[in-house]
C-alpha cells in the first residue's frame, strides 16, 4: 500500500505546473470591458468609461460566470481580468469572489485608480493568489495626467497603491515610456524598488506601442508619434548592458530561427482570450474577424478542439512575408505576428516595418547583422548566433557589438 | 502537540478552500488568507489523500474513515489508521480541515 507523501505543496504557475499532462485549457484571459476611466494617449483599446453602447454589449455577470465554469471544467487554473479597466465593472467583486471560490487564481491588470478600501480588504481576505499588475504613467502629477488625460487620476492611482500596501496585498508595477515621462525612468525604478513584491527588480515597460486593436484608427497617428525610435528603444533596453547581453545570449540560444510560412508560431491557442462581448481570440491583440469565435453560439471546448487548431495550421501566401519574415532568423527578436499585422494593416501577414526596424536595431547592437544588412539575406545566421552565444562578440566603443 | 489528532476526531473539509480534480492531479486551493504558510500555496493530494479527503464529511470519525478505506486500499487496518492519522494531522496543521 503506497500512502505518503500525503500532501505536497505545489508551486503552480501559468506555464509549467502540469509536468505529466497539461490541462486542456491552461489559462483564460478575460477583457471584462474595453471601457476605461483613464484616457491614455498611447492606449490601443480604451473606450470612454461612459460609453453606454459598449457597456450594453458587454457580457453579463451570468454569461461570464458560465464561461468561467466551462473553463474550470477544461482544467483552467488561472484567469486574468483585464480591460479596459476591469474594476470599472459594477460586478467586478462578484466575479472575483466567484472565480476564487471555484479554485481559480486571478491576475488583475489595473491602473489602481478604482481600488477602494473595501476592495483592498477583499484582496487581503481572499487573496488573488497572483500579484496584481498596476500600470503607472508618470512619477509626477503633471507627467502622469498628461498621459492619462484625467484630472485627479494621479492621486487616485497612488491612493489605490497605498491601500494595497496597507493591507499587504501583493502587486507589481509596470510603466509605459512616453515623451511625457521618459526623463523619470530612474526615479520610477528607484520608487519601484520600494514595492516589496518587485523584489528589487526594475519594472517592465511598454514603449513599442501597438496601434488600436479594433482598428478604430483616429488615434493611430498619435500612437505612432509616441513610439520610441528603434535606436532609442535599443538604448533603453541596453541601459544595463551586461544584464541585457546575458539575457539575450540565453534568449538567442533558444528562440532565434526563421519561422517559415506558418502564421502562428507563438504560444497562442493554449490559453484563450475572451473579449468583453463574448468573442474568443487566439490572443488579446488579435481582433481580426476571421480569427474570432463567437462563444454565444458555441463553446470553449469546441473553439479549442475545432477552431483554434485550424488557425494554428494557417500558412501565409503573401510574397512579401515569404521573402522576408518567413526567412528571417530574427523571429525571436521581432514582434511580427498576425496580431501586429492586423493592427497595422488589417491583414494577418503583412510585415510591420516598425517592428522590423526595431528587431534589426537590436540585432545590429548584438552584432548579429551589420550596417544595412537584412537578416533574411544572411546565410550564416546559425554561426553568428553560435558565436554570440559563446560570448565571442565584444562590445565596441560605439555601444554595438563587433 | 498542538496539531496531534486521534482516531476519535471528526473533521470536515474547510469551506475556505476549493478542491479540484484536474486531469491526473487533485489540487486544494486556498480561498481565504491564512491557509498554509503563504497565501499563494496550493496543495496536491495523492490517491490515498484524495480518498481520505472525500470521506472527511463532518460525520465519520477517523477510525470510521480508516475502516471505509480498508475496502479501497490493501494493507493491515493498523497501517491504514496510522496513515489516516498522519494525513489528517498534515491537513489540520494547514487549516485545510476543521475539527467538528
Amino acid at each position: 500500500m503506497k500512502t505518503g507523501p500525503y500532501v505536497v505543496k505545489q508551486d503552480i504557475d501559468r506555464t509549467g505546473f502540469w509536468k505529466k499532462k497539461p490541462p486542456f485549457l491552461g489559462w483564460l484571459d478575460m477583457e471584462l470591458t474595453e471601457r476605461c476611466n483613464n484616457n491614455c494617449i498611447h492606449c490601443g483599446i480604451n473606450l470612454p468609461a461612459g460609453d453606454l453602447d459598449a457597456k450594453r454589449k458587454e457580457l453579463s455577470t451570468d454569461e461570464i460566470k458560465n464561461i468561467l465554469k466551462e473553463a474550470l471544467a477544461l482544467g483552467c487554473m488561472v484567469v486574468r481580468f483585464t480591460g479596459g479597466e476591469p474594476l470599472l465593472r459594477d460586478d467586478f467583486e462578484e466575479l472575483f469572489i466567484f472565480s476564487r471560490k471555484q479554485g481559480l487564481k486571478v491576475i488583475i491588470f489595473t491602473n489602481a485608480t478604482l481600488i477602494t478600501s473595501r476592495m483592498a480588504e477583499l484582496f487581503s481576505r481572499i487573496p488573488p493568489l497572483e500579484k496584481i499588475e498596476i500600470s503607472l504613467y508618470g512619477m509626477e502629477k503633471s507627467s502622469y495626467e498628461s498621459v492619462s488625460r484625467v484630472n485627479g487620476s494621479f492621486e487616485a492611482a497612488h491612493r489605490g497603491i497605498k491601500l494595497l500596501l496597507e493591507k499587504n496585498v501583493p502587486f507589481v508595477v509596470k510603466g509605459a515610456l512616453l515623451p511625457q515621462n521618459k526623463n523619470e525612468i530612474d526615479e520610477f525604478e528607484k520608487w519601484a524598488k520600494m514595492v516589496p513584491w518587485m523584489k528589487g527588480n526594475p519594472p517592465s515597460y511598454s514603449m513599442f506601442f501597438d496601434l488600436r486593436c479594433r482598428r478604430d484608427g483616429k488615434k493611430n497617428e498619435l500612437i505612432k508619434k509616441l513610439r520610441v525610435s528603434p535606436e532609442e528603444g535599443v538604448n533603453i533596453l541596453t541601459r544595463k548592458k551586461d544584464q541585457y547581453l546575458n539575457g539575450m545570449r540565453e534568449f538567442c540560444s533558444r528562440f532565434m530561427r526563421p519561422s517559415g510560412d506558418k502564421l502562428f508560431s507563438c504560444g497562442s491557442g493554449h490559453g484563450s482570450c475572451i473579449d468583453a462581448y463574448g468573442y474568443l481570440h487566439p490572443c488579446m491583440l488579435l481582433k481580426h474577424p476571421d480569427t474570432a469565435y463567437n462563444l454565444k453560439r458555441g463553446s470553449l471546448e469546441d473553439a479549442l478542439t475545432n477552431f483554434f487548431p485550424k488557425l494554428k495550421g494557417m500558412k501565409t501566401t503573401n510574397p512579401d512575408y515569404l521573402n522576408r519574415c518567413a526567412k528571417c532568423f530574427l523571429k525571436g527578436l521581432c514582434e511580427q505576428c498576425p496580431a501586429k499585422s492586423w493592427m497595422e494593416y488589417g491583414t494577418l501577414d503583412t510585415p510591420v516595418e516598425y517592428l522590423c526596424e526595431v528587431a534589426h536595431a537590436q540585432a545590429r547592437f548584438l552584432g548579429l547583422v551589420s550596417g544595412c544588412e537584412m537578416a533574411w539575406e544572411v546565410a550564416d545566421w546559425k554561426e553568428r548566433i553560435e558565436n554570440f552565444v559563446k560570448k565571442k562578440a565584444v562590445i565596441s566603443k560605439q555601444g554595438g557589438i563587433t | 502537540m498542538k496539531n496531534k489528532v486521534g482516531l476519535g476526531y471528526i473533521f470536515k473539509r474547510s469551506e475556505d478552500v476549493a478542491a479540484r480534480d484536474v486531469y491526473d492531479e487533485f489540487i486544494i486551493i486556498p480561498i481565504t488568507s491564512g491557509i498554509g504558510k503563504t497565501d499563494d500555496e496550493l496543495f496536491s493530494l495523492n490517491s490515498f489523500g484524495k480518498a481520505v479527503w472525500d470521506k472527511m464529511d463532518g460525520k465519520r470519525n477517523l477510525k470510521e474513515v480508516a475502516a471505509a478505506l480498508a475496502s479501497e486500499f490493501e494493507g493491515p487496518i493498523k497501517k491504514i489508521e496510522n496513515d489516516v492519522l498522519g494525513f489528517s494531522e498534515e491537513l489540520f496543521k494547514r487549516k485545510l480541515i476543521i475539527k467538528v
